[in-house]
C-alpha cells in the first residue's frame, strides 16, 4: 500500500507553496519593514503635498533624507521648522532659503516613533521601474470605430456579392456551352434609354420625382448651411474632459469659473491648469490603447502645458517664458445673438450638460447642441421658471400667471421669444 | 467588366463624398459671413496688432474692477502672520452667505479638501493629490485671515483662487470652510455661534436705543 504515502499530497504541496510565498513577501519587503508600511500612511496623509520621494516638489525630495540630515536634527525640524529657523541652525536657514522662505507646517502631532517610520518608508530602496507587458489591444467600444467597421463590412460583403455574381453569370455561360446548348447572341434591340426617352409620360413622371428628390436633398443641404453640430476641431494641446470632468468629477465651473456671472463661460487661463498640474505632472490613469491615448500621449500633452505656461518641472519654479494656447472655439454664436451664460446658469440654475451634452464622457470636446434659434425657442417654451423664492419678482409673476391662466410661467410666457431680448 | 468598373467609381465617390462632409473638424461654412463674424474683436479672438496676437489679455496695470478693494496683505510669511491675525470677515453671516459659500466650497475646494473638510476629495480618494490635511489639523490652525489668505495668494502645492474667484466669493467660502472646522473638531458651529453674537448685539444696540428715547 504505497499509495497511501500520497494520500494528503495535495494539503503537503499546498503548505509548502503557502511557506514559500510567505518567505518570499518577506524578503521583498525586508525585515523590520513594517514600520516602513506605517511610514508610507503617514507619509502619504502628512508630508506628500509638499514632498516627492524622488522629485522636488514644493519641498525637497526625501528619499534617503537621514542620509544628508541627523535623526535628532529631524525630529526638531519637523516638529518645529520655523523654531529651529529663527534659533538661528544653519542647516535650517539654509533649506529655508533654497526652497524660497517656504514655511513647512509643524507637525506637533507626529511622534518621534512617527517621524522614525516616516524615515524608514523613505530609505526603501527606489522600486525598478516596471517592465510594462506588451499593450494587449482591448477594444473599449468606441462608437465611432464600431460605426466605421460596420460600414466597411458592409462594403465588403457588397463587393463579395458582386464579384460572386459575375462569377456565377460566367460559370454558367461556360457550363451551358460545354452542354452544348447555344447561348444566343444579344439581339441589337433598342437601347434601353432611347425607349425610356420615347416614353413621354415616363419621362414626365421620373422629371417631376428627380425634382422632388433633388428639392429635398438641397433643402436638407442647405439648411444644415452655418451649423456646426458636431464639430470638434484638433486642439493645440489634447485636453480630456473625461478625464477632468468625468473621471475626476471636478465641477464645470471650477474651470470655466466665469460662466457663473458673466456673458462668457471662459476658456480657463492656464494659471487655473497649474493649480493642480504643479502638482500632476503625469497622467497614471486608464490607458485607451485602442485609440492611442496612453500614459506617453498624456504626458506630453502635460509637457505641452508646461512649455506654455513655461513651468520648469525639476526645479518647481516658472521660467517666465509663456506661449499662447491658441484654443480653437468650438461654440460660435453668430454676431446678431446675444446669449448670456450667467442668464443661463446662475439666475435659471441650468446644468451645462443641457446645451452641451454629456461632456464629461467627452474625450474630445464637441459641439453637442444645434444652436440654431429653433432649439433655442423650444426650450423656452418648454421650460418653465423657478418662481420659488423670488421675492422680488412675486407680483409680477402672480399677474402674469392670471393673465395666462396657468400656475407655472414658462420662459415665453415671461417675455422668452421676443426678438429684442437676444436680437439687438 | 464594365459594370464592375462602374460600381466601383460609385462607391468610392460616394464614400469620398461622405467623408468630406462628415469631417467634423472643419467648420461648416455660412451663408453671409459679414453677419456671423463680428467686425469688433471677438473674446479669445486671434488678431494683428495685439501682443503675441491674443485679444485676452491682462488689464491695463492700475486698472480696478467696480466694487474691488485692496488687499493690503503681502505673499510673504510676514503678510501671512499679519492677516492671520489681524483680517477678519467683512461680511455678515447670513443664510444666504452660508448656502452660497457651501455652493462654491463644492465647486473649487471639494475636489482636493473633500466635502466635509476633512481632507479625503476624490482627487486624494483616486491618489492624483496626496497628503491634504484636514480644516482641524493642528500644526495649522486655520483662521479667517488665514483661509482667505491662502486662497487670495496659494500656499505650498494649492494655487491661487483669486482668479476664479471674487472678494465676496472668498468670504462666503471661508464661513463654510470655519463651519467645517467647527464641525470636524465636534465644536458647534462656527457660524451659529457667530449669529448668537450677532443678535446678542442688535439685542443691546436695540436696548440701547430703548433706553435713549425714554431718556428724550
Amino acid at each position: 500500500m504505497k499509495k497511501v504515502n500520497y494520500h494528503n499530497l495535495s494539503s503537503q504541496v499546498s503548505i509548502i507553496l503557502l511557506v514559500l510565498t510567505l518567505t518570499i513577501s518577506n524578503v521583498t519587503l525586508g525585515q523590520g519593514n513594517t514600520d516602513a508600511v506605517a511610514g508610507e500612511s503617514l507619509f502619504k496623509s502628512n508630508c506628500a503635498a509638499c514632498h516627492k520621494l524622488d522629485k522636488r516638489g514644493v519641498g525637497p525630495a526625501l528619499r534617503n533624507v537621514d542620509e544628508k540630515y541627523d535623526r535628532e536634527w529631524l525630529y526638531k525640524w519637523i516638529k518645529n521648522s520655523q523654531g529651529l529657523i529663527k534659533s538661528g541652525d544653519s542647516k535650517a536657514v539654509a533649506i529655508f532659503k533654497e526652497y524660497n522662505n517656504s514655511v513647512m507646517t509643524s507637525f506637533p502631532g507626529l511622534s518621534n516613533e512617527d517621524i522614525d517610520n516616516i524615515i524608514a518608508y523613505t530609505s526603501l530602496p527606489k522600486p525598478e521601474p516596471k517592465v510594462t507587458a506588451a499593450p494587449v489591444a482591448v477594444s473599449n467600444g468606441d462608437d465611432g470605430t464600431i460605426q466605421n467597421m460596420v460600414l466597411a463590412g458592409f462594403v465588403l460583403v457588397f463587393l463579395l456579392l458582386v464579384v460572386m455574381f459575375s462569377l456565377v453569370t460566367r460559370s454558367l455561360t461556360k457550363l451551358s456551352q460545354t452542354n452544348g446548348e447555344e447561348v444566343e447572341p444579344e439581339e441589337s434591340r433598342m437601347p434601353l434609354w432611347k425607349a425610356f426617352a420615347q416614353n413621354q409620360f415616363l419621362m414626365l413622371v421620373s422629371a417631376i420625382m428627380l425634382l422632388l428628390v433633388s428639392a429635398y436633398f438641397m433643402y436638407g443641404f442647405f439648411m444644415q448651411v452655418g451649423i456646426d453640430q458636431g464639430y470638434a476641431p484638433v486642439q493645440p494641446i489634447h485636453y480630456s474632459h473625461k478625464i477632468h470632468a468625468g473621471a475626476n468629477k471636478i465641477d464645470c465651473n471650477y474651470c470655466h469659473s466665469s460662466a457663473r456671472k458673466s456673458k462668457h463661460s471662459g476658456i480657463p487661463s492656464l494659471n487655473v491648469c497649474m493649480n493642480c498640474h504643479k502638482n500632476i505632472s503625469e497622467y497614471n490613469g486608464e490607458e485607451d490603447l485602442v485609440n492611442g491615448y496612453t500614459k506617453e500621449f498624456y504626458d506630453k500633452e502635460i509637457a505641452k502645458l508646461y512649455d506654455a505656461v513655461g513651468w520648469d518641472d525639476a526645479m518647481q519654479s516658472y521660467t517666465g517664458e509663456e506661449k499662447p494656447v491658441k484654443w480653437v472655439r468650438i461654440h460660435n454664436l453668430p454676431d446678431f445673438v446675444y446669449f448670456n451664460h450667467s442668464q443661463h446658469v446662475t439666475v435659471a440654475g441650468i446644468d451645462c450638460q443641457k446645451c452641451h451634452g454629456p461632456v464629461e464622457e467627452m474625450e474630445i470636446m464637441y459641439q453637442y447642441s444645434s444652436l440654431t434659434m429653433g432649439w433655442c425657442i423650444d426650450c423656452h417654451r418648454e421650460t418653465n421658471v423657478d418662481l420659488e423664492n423670488n421675492e422680488y419678482y412675486e407680483k409680477i409673476h402672480e399677474e402674469l400667471s392670471k393673465k395666462y391662466n396657468v400656475d407655472k410661467l414658462t420662459i415665453a410666457e415671461l417675455g422668452g421669444l421676443e426678438c429684442g431680448k437676444c436680437h439687438y | 467588366m464594365k459594370r464592375l468598373a462602374n460600381i466601383g467609381i460609385t462607391l468610392i465617390v460616394t464614400i469620398v463624398m461622405v467623408s468630406c462632409w462628415t469631417d467634423n473638424k472643419k467648420p461648416n461654412f455660412q451663408y453671409m459671413p459679414n453677419m456671423y463674424e463680428p467686425v469688433g474683436y471677438k473674446t479669445y479672438g486671434e488678431y494683428i496688432g495685439f501682443p503675441r496676437e491674443m485679444e485676452a489679455m491682462l488689464p491695463v496695470s492700475g486698472s480696478i474692477p467696480r466694487g474691488w478693494i485692496p488687499y493690503g496683505y503681502k505673499n510673504t510669511l510676514e503678510g501671512k502672520i499679519l492677516a492671520t491675525q489681524e483680517l477678519k470677515i467683512p461680511i455678515k453671516v447670513t443664510e444666504d452667505n452660508l448656502s452660497k459659500g457651501k455652493e462654491l466650497y463644492t465647486i473649487f475646494c471639494s475636489v482636493c479638501h473633500g466635502d466635509k473638510g476633512d481632507g479625503q476629495g476624490i482627487l486624494v480618494k483616486r491618489e492624483k493629490f496626496l497628503g491634504i490635511p484636514g480644516f482641524n489639523d493642528q500644526g495649522r490652525n486655520i483662521t479667517e485671515g488665514d483661509i482667505y489668505h491662502v486662497m487670495m495668494y496659494g500656499l505650498n502645492s494649492m494655487g491661487s483662487y483669486a482668479s476664479q474667484t471674487s472678494e465676496e466669493d472668498r468670504w462666503q467660502i471661508a464661513m463654510h470652510v470655519l463651519d467645517l472646522k467647527s464641525n470636524l473638531n465636534g465644536e458647534p458651529l462656527w457660524s451659529s455661534i457667530q449669529k448668537k453674537s450677532a443678535d446678542n448685539e442688535e439685542v443691546i444696540v436695540s436696548d440701547e436705543k430703548n433706553a435713549s428715547n425714554e431718556a428724550h
